[in-house]
């Protein structure tokens, strides 16, 4: 009996487990996922909590629910991976020995890590919507704010889903027009790149779409802390960037015990090949999403790609071949635009995101970096589709790998935005 | 893929001009791309160049500024001010290296 040992519950491990577990014979192989929850959360809600568009229930359901029958749930923290001998130290001190191991515990949130950020201002004037708690807390903020300067803020790059801080000024930008209040508010986007975006052509095109709302940038900035006295955000240039109410996105790092098991890079994320998501130093070693240090976004899309990948590899390392499939960096994100539009991007390691029609040429329905009606009905529909169809390891009609058909690729020029040293 | 002319050389470089082959790179060719972008190379650059070159060798990949305080021991402040603004794309500039990839 061979056992696969999956650290995490989130979009890609509870995936996994459950595109693996009818393939694989249940006589010869056990599996067990490892968590220290109880709830798997739909992530891509947490935007839409604080403008009182979803409510926590839509997006939180019991982990155990959405793992199949033959998967072993072992509830437990992790404390360690010894992989030179193949074993899982569990929290208290519980040894589980495993012959495969997938590392899928995702990306957190550390506001710990920036000097001030957990100050006297934490959840009074600085929120965060990257968590359940702190778009819930962000709400209530929301509700009764009576206008200011609201600055929203990307600590360090990559962070979870790269253009939510987009997504979340848009909607912020729509969200005091409805209320009436918009001339009250001042919107200032602070991000360490030096742009809208990372990719070229998304980010003039997003870019475009900050100043179209009167909402300022402040790019290349990287903050050393936040002053709590003065309610200003601190660069390590000494620019100094002050607010009423303060959206940040916190240092984004994976699990601790990937620290301490010697695993990870400098924010704990495990290096792995890019394509096929194995440890160069473990070949019994996998990690998958966000955990991964692959250089695409950490994004449901990516992982769920990915997962597609993984999993048909895996199945020919159980039947004792070599793995041939291979991971292109295929990520596709809805950028909701506010006032019930939504534009579409689609990209991989090597394409940035162009315009054009997805999932099918000419006929779409979806198009691609702009904003449209039918895109929005497509990231709200998406919900259901995640709990319905892709956590629990069904088909979805898209591609795994990135198509070009329906792309304009006469777009694909880096010289109509002319980036400087 | 284009060719430049750096200090009498003929060097590889991207659209952005960072240099793209790890091996055309020199301590002369360092010292005009840092004039380029209008820095004049003192010992704690040389020491951030260095620890970025033997970093890349090993790792095949531009360290990230977070990497680059935490495993080279130079504090991100100081990196702010010998290479002011976007310290992480004007180290890696100025050491020949690829632009670093850290935002995707």
């Amino acid at each position: 009996m061979k056992r696969l040992v999956v650290l995490g519950s989130g979009t890609a491990g509870t995936t996994i487990v459950n595109k693996l577990r009818p393939k694989l014979d249940p006589q010869g192989w056990e599996i067990v996922v490892v968590d220290a929850a109880t709830e798997h959360h739909y992530q891509p809600g947490y935007l839409f909590v604080p403008f009182g568009r979803y409510d926590p229930s839509d997006i939180v359901k019991p982990i155990e629910k959405y793992l199949p029958k033959g998967v072993a749930f072992r509830r437990s923290a992790v404390e360690s991976v010894d992989p030179g001998r193949n074993v899982v130290v569990l929290d208290g001190g519980d040894e589980l020995g495993y012959d495969y191991l997938v590392i899928a515990t995702g990306a957190t949130p550390r506001p710990d890590q920036t000097p001030g950020m957990l100050g006297e201002e934490w959840r009074r004037s600085v929120f965060d919507f990257y968590t359940l708690e702190g778009a819930t807390a962000l709400a209530e903020k929301l509700e009764s704010w009576e206008g200011g300067r609201l600055v929203v803020h990307i600590t360090e790059m990559p962070i979870k889903c790269p253009v939510a801080p987009l997504e979340f000024v848009f909607l912020a930008d729509s969200y005091f027009k409805e209320r009436g209040m918009r001339d009250r508010v001042e919107l200032v986007y602070v991000t360490p790149l030096d742009g809208a975006f990372t990719k070229p052509v998304a980010a003039g095109r997003l870019g475009g779409m900050l100043d179209d709302r009167q909402i300022s940038m402040e790019p290349d900035f990287y903050i050393e802390r936040v002053n709590n006295e003065t309610k200003a955000l601190v660069s390590y240039d000494e620019r100094e960037i002050p607010f009423d109410l303060l959206v940040t996105v916190p240092l984004n790092m994976g699990a601790e015990f990937i620290a301490r098991s010697g695993m990870g890079n400098e924010l704990n994320f495990v290096p792995v090949d890019k394509e096929t998501f194995v440890s160069p130093k473990w070949p019994n070693v996998f990690a998958i999403g966000d955990a991964a240090d692959l250089p695409t976004s950490k994004a449901g899309s990516s992982a769920h790609f990915a997962v597609e990948v993984f999993t048909e590899n895996f199945m020919q390392i159980a039947r004792g071949e070599e793995m041939t499939h291979r991971f292109d960096g295929h990520t596709n994100c809805f950028v909701e635009s506010g006032d019930g539009k939504a534009m579409l991007i689609d990209f991989n390691y090597d394409v940035q995101p162009l315009p054009g029609k997805y999932p099918y040429p000419v006929v779409g329905p979806m198009k691609l970096l702009e904003e449209t009606t039918i895109n929005h009905l497509g990231k709200m529909g998406f919900k259901w589709l995640y709990w319905n169809a892709l956590i629990p390891g069904r088909k979805l009609p898209v591609s795994t790998r990135m198509s070009m058909a329906g792309k304009d690729t006469t777009k694909d020029t880096t010289k109509d935005i002319e980036v400087k040293v | 893929m284009t060719l430049a002319t750096i200090a009498d050389k003929e060097v590889h470089v991207d659209a952005e001009g960072f240099m793209t082959e790890y091996d055309e790179w020199s301590e002369d060719l360092a010292n005009q791309l840092a004039a380029n972008i209008g820095i004049e190379l003192t010992e704690p650059h040389w020491k951030t160049i260095r620890f970025l070159r033997e970093d890349f060798k090993e790792n095949g990949e531009t360290p990230t500024l977070r990497r680059v305080t935490a495993a080279g021991g130079i504090p991100t402040k100081e990196l702010f001010q010998l290479f002011p603004k976007k310290p992480a794309k004007k180290m890696a500039y100025v050491a020949g290296l690829p632009k670093p990839v850290g935002c995707v």
